[in-house]
C-alpha cells in the first residue's frame, strides 16, 4: 500500500511539533499532569507517524540514532539518578534539587534526571517495536 | 559517600546489564563485563549475608520516604540467603556460558539479558513492598521471556508463547489481588500489611485474597494444577538459560508463598496449610511420573523440577520451624543438584550431539569423568547419604513424622525412590548400556571439545557437585543456620519492628 | 459508582477469560489485554471513586485543603500500564513469529515441544 501524499507530507511537519510537544510534556511532570513516560509515547509518537506515513527508513533518519541505544542511555540516566543521593548519605533515589531554577525544567533535581531517564528508555523501547514490527510485516 | 548495602546486589547485575547493552557489537567485551560483574554482584550477595547473619535485618527505605509511605528494601536470613545463591547461580552460569553460548546469541545480548534476569529476582528477593515485588516480578519475566525465545526455532517460540500466556495470566491473578488486598488494608508495605491483619478485621476475605495469591504463585512455583508450562518450555532453551530457569524462577514463587504465609496470611493456616499439603503431595507424584516416561534429558529434569517444588510446598504446608528450615535447605540443594545435572545434560549433548537417551550409550567408559560429575548430583537429588538430598528430605520427612501428617511423608519417600528409579534410567541408558550403532556416526562427526569449553563447561560441574557433597558432610552447621532464618521467619515480630521502625539505613 | 465499575470489571474479566480459552492465538492475546485491563478498573474503583483535588500541594502550602484523592491507585494502574503495554507488544511480536512459521494460529498447532526427536522420524 502507497501511503498518501497528503499524510506524508502532514507527517513531515508534525514529527517536530511532537517532539516539542513531548518536552514540554515531560518537563512539567515535576508538579503538574505530564511526566517522561507520557513524554516518551508522545516523541515515539512522532516517529512512528513519519514510520507508517513515509517509511520506516525515514524514520530512522530522522531519530539519528539508533533506537535501541536509547534504552542504556535512558536507564542509565535513571540509575545515575538514584545514585546521587549516596554521595549525601542517604538512601537510594533521595531527592536533591539544585538551589537554582534553569530554563524548561525550571526545579531540575533526582526526579527530572529520572523522568529524563524515562523519557528516553520508553522513547527506545517503542520504536524498538514499532520499527520491528514493521519491518517484519514486509 | 555511604552506599546501603543491601541495594548492591540489585546495582550491580543492573550496571553490568547496561554496560552488556552498550558493548553489544563487541562479544569479547560483553564476556569479560558479565564475568566481572557476576563476581561483583557475588562479592555484594556475600557481603549482605554476613552483615545479615552477624547484625541482624538489614533495611532500606527508598527516596528516604519513612516505611509505609515509600518503598522498602529488606532483607532478613531468608532474603540474604536466596540473594546470594541467585548471585552464586549467576556465576556459575556465566562461566558456562563462556563455554556453550555461541558468538549469535551473545550479540543477540545474552549476556545482558541474563544479568537483567538475575536483577529481577534479586529484587524480588530483597523488597518489602507486595506492588514492589509485582513490578519485579514483570522484569525478571520480560528478561525471562526474551532468554527462552533467543534464537527463535520453532519449538522455542512454541515454548515461549505457552510460558508467557500462562505466565501472564498468574501474573493478573497477582495483580488483581494486590488490588483487592490494597484495597481491604489500604497499605502495601508487608510488614505493615501484617500489622493491620493482625488486628483480625477482615478474616474472610483475607482469605479469598490468599486463595488468589496461591493460584498466583502457584503458577510461578510450577505447583499442581498450575505446572504446564514448565515441562512444555523449560527445554526449549539453550541449556544455560534452562538452569538458570530451573534454579531462579519457580524457587521465587516458593520464596513468595514462604514469605506472606509466614508474615501475611497468618490467620486461616489450618486450612491453607492442608490446601498446600494436597498441591504438594500432587506435585511430587505428578511431576515424577511425568519424568519416569521421558527419554529426552532436558525434559526428564524439567519434569522432575515440578516434581521438586513439591517437597518445598510441603516444608510450607507442614508449617513447622524444622520443616520450613528443610524447604530452605531444600531449596539450596535443589538449585545445586539440579542445575549441575542440567549443565551435565549440555555437556552429553556436546559430546553426543542429541539429548535423546536411546541414542547415547557407553558414555561411563569413553567419558569416566562426566559419569562421576553425573553421578555425584544425580545420587543428591534422589537422596541417598550423605549427599545434600538426603539431609533436605531427612528434615522434611521428620517434621511431617512430629506433626503426624503421614500421608505426606508416605508419598515424598515413595516419590523419592521413583526419582532415584528415573536417575537411574539416564545411569543405565547414557553410561552403561553399549552405544547404539546408528548414532556412532553422530557422535563422531562431534568436533573434540576445545580446552576453553572443557574449562568453562566443567569446571561449574565439578564447584556445583562439591557443593551438593559438602552440604551433606556440613549438614550440622548448615542446618542450625537454617534453623535461625526459619525461626525469623515464623516469628516476623522483629522483621515489622526493624521495617517500621524507619529511622536508619 | 463504585457497583457500576464494579460490575463493569466483571464483565470485562468474564469476557477475558472466556477469549482466552478460544483456539485462536489472536483471540488469547485479546483475552490477555481484556484481563489487563479489567484489573486496572478493578484496582482504581476499589480505591475508592471520589469527586477530589489531585493529591498534589499548592505552591507557597504546606497541606492540601479538603479532601483530595488517593494518589496510590493511580501510581499502580500506571505502572501495570506500562508493564502490560511492554509484555503485551512482546506477546504480539511473538504470536507473529509463531503464525510466520506455523502460518496458522491454532492452539493445536503448538504441539512441537511435546514431540521427542523420535517422534519426528
Amino acid at each position: 500500500m502507497r501511503p498518501s501524499v497528503i499524510l506524508k507530507i502532514g507527517a513531515r511537519y508534525m514529527q517536530p511539533l511532537l517532539l516539542l510537544a513531548s518536552i514540554f510534556l515531560m518537563s512539567r511532570g515535576h508538579n503538574d499532569p505530564g511526566g517522561g513516560f507520557v513524554g516518551g509515547l508522545v516523541a515515539s509518537t512522532g516517529f512512528a507517524l513519519l514510520a507508517f506515513a513515509d517509511s520506516v527508513e525515514a524514520a530512522k533518519k530522522a531519530l539519528r540514532f539508533d533506537s535501541r541505544s536509547f534504552i542504556p542511555l535512558g536507564l542509565t540516566l535513571a540509575l545515575g539518578s538514584g545514585i546521587i543521593a549516596f554521595f549525601f548519605g542517604k538512601p537510594f533515589m533521595t531527592g536533591y534539587w539544585l538551589p537554582f531554577t534553569i530554563p524548561i525544567f525550571k526545579y531540575f533535581g533526582v526526579p527530572a534526571l529520572f523522568d529524563l531517564g524515562v523519557y528516553f528508555a520508553v522513547l527506545g523501547v517503542t520504536l524498538t517495536i514499532i520499527f520491528n514490527a514493521a519491518t517484519q510485516e514486509e | 559517600m555511604k552506599i546501603p548495602l543491601i541495594i548492591l546486589p540489585l546495582l550491580i547485575p543492573l550496571a553490568t546489564a547496561l554496560l552488556g547493552v552498550a558493548l553489544r557489537r563487541h562479544a569479547a567485551a560483553q564476556r569479560i563485563v558479565s564475568g566481572i560483574g557476576s563476581l561483583a554482584g557475588l562479592a555484594a550477595a556475600s557481603a549482605l549475608l554476613y552483615t545479615v547473619a552477624t547484625q541482624g535485618i538489614q533495611v532500606m527505605q527508598a527516596g528516604d520516604w519513612p516505611a509505609p509511605f515509600g518503598i522498602t528494601l529488606a532483607s532478613d536470613l531468608l532474603s540474604a540467603i536466596l540473594a546470594f545463591m541467585t548471585a552464586f547461580t549467576g556465576c556459575i552460569v556465566v562461566l558456562y556460558s563462556f563455554g556453550s553460548i555461541n558468538e549469535d546469541k551473545t550479540l543477540f545480548g545474552y549476556y545482558p539479558f541474563t544479568h537483567f534476569l538475575l536483577f529481577g529476582v534479586t529484587g524480588a528477593f530483597l523488597t518489602g513492598d507486595i506492588f514492589n515485588l509485582y513490578v519485579w516480578f514483570e522484569v525478571l519475566l520480560t528478561a525471562s521471556f526474551i532468554l527462552l525465545t533467543l534464537g527463535g526455532s520453532l519449538k522455542q517460540i512454541d515454548g515461549g508463547l505457552k510460558y508467557v500466556v500462562l505466565n501472564l495470566i498468574s501474573s493478573l491473578f497477582f495483580l488483581t489481588a494486590t488490588g483487592i488486598l490494597y484495597a481491604t488494608i489500604g497499605t502495601l508495605n508487608m510488614a505493615d500489611i501484617a500489622t493491620q491483619v493482625a488486628l483480625g478485621k477482615h478474616k474472610t476475605i483475607m482469605l479469598t485474597i490468599s486463595l488468589m495469591y496461591i493460584i498466583a504463585f502457584g503458577t510461578k512455583a510450577a505447583l499442581f494444577p498450575f505446572f504446564f508450562w514448565l515441562p512444555a518450555s523449560y527445554h526449549t532453551a539453550p541449556v544455560a538459560v534452562t538452569t538458570i530457569f530451573s534454579a531462579l524462577l519457580s524457587k521465587v514463587g516458593i520464596y513468595v508463598l514462604l514469605r506472606i504465609f509466614t508474615l501475611i496470611f497468618v490467620e486461616n493456616t489450618a486450612f491453607i496449610d492442608g490446601l498446600l499439603l494436597i498441591l504438594a503431595g500432587a506435585t511430587m507424584i505428578v511431576g515424577v511420573l511425568g519424568a519416569v516416561a521421558q527419554t529426552d534429558v532436558r525434559r526428564l529434569l524439567a519434569f522432575h523440577i515440578v516434581s521438586q517444588i513439591g517437597y518445598m510446598a510441603m516444608g510450607l504446608g507442614l508449617h513447622s520451624a524444622l520443616a520450613i528450615a528443610g524447604t530452605i535447605y531444600f531449596i539450596i540443594h535443589i538449585m545445586c543438584a539440579k542445575s549441575a545435572l542440567f549443565l551435565v545434560g549440555g555437556v552429553m549433548r556436546r559430546i553426543t550431539g542429541t539429548f535423546d537417551l536411546n541414542k547415547m550409550g557407553n558414555l561411563a567408559r569413553t567419558r569416566p569423568a562426566l559419569a562421576v560429575a553425573f553421578f555425584v548430583p544425580a545420587m543428591a537429588l534422589a537422596g541417598i547419604p550423605p549427599l545434600s538430598g538426603f539431609w533436605g528430605k531427612f528434615q522434611l520427612v521428620l517434621a511431617g513424622l512430629e506433626l503426624k501428617s503421614y500421608a505426606i511423608v508416605v508419598v515424598a519417600l515413595c516419590v523419592s525412590a521413583l526419582t532415584l528409579f528415573s536417575m537411574v534410567k539416564i545411569w543405565n541408558k547414557a553410561f552403561w548400556k553399549p552405544m547404539p550403532p546408528d548414532s556412532e556416526a553422530a557422535m563422531a562427526a562431534m568436533p573434540p571439545m576445545t580446552g576453553t569449553e572443557l574449562v568453562c563447561m566443567g569446571a561449574p560441574i565439578v564447584i556445583l557437585g562439591l557443593c551438593t557433597v559438602l552440604m551433606g558432610i556440613f549438614c550440622q552447621p548448615v542446618v542450625e543456620f537454617l534453623m535461625r532464618a526459619s525461626e525469623q521467619l515464623l516469628n516476623p515480630a522483629e522483621y515489622i519492628r526493624v521495617v517500621l521502625g524507619g529511622g536508619h539505613i | 459508582m463504585e457497583s457500576l465499575w464494579a460490575i463493569v470489571a466483571g464483565v470485562l474479566f468474564a469476557c477475558g477469560f472466556y477469549m482466552l480459552m478460544r483456539r485462536n492465538l489472536i483471540k488469547i492475546y485479546f483475552g490477555l489485554a481484556l484481563i489487563g485491563n479489567a484489573g486496572n478498573l478493578m484496582i482504581i474503583t476499589s480505591g475508592g471513586l471520589t469527586r477530589a483535588i489531585a493529591p498534589v500541594i499548592p505552591e507557597g502550602a504546606t497541606s492540601i485543603a479538603g479532601t483530595y484523592a488517593d494518589p496510590l491507585p493511580q501510581a499502580l494502574i500506571l505502572t501495570a500500564i506500562v508493564i502490560g503495554f511492554g509484555i503485551q507488544a512482546f506477546t504480539l511480536v511473538l504470536l507473529w513469529r509463531s503464525k510466520a512459521v506455523t502460518s496458522k494460529g491454532d492452539v493445536d498447532d503448538l504441539r512441537t515441544t511435546d514431540i521427542t526427536e523420535k517422534d519426528h522420524h
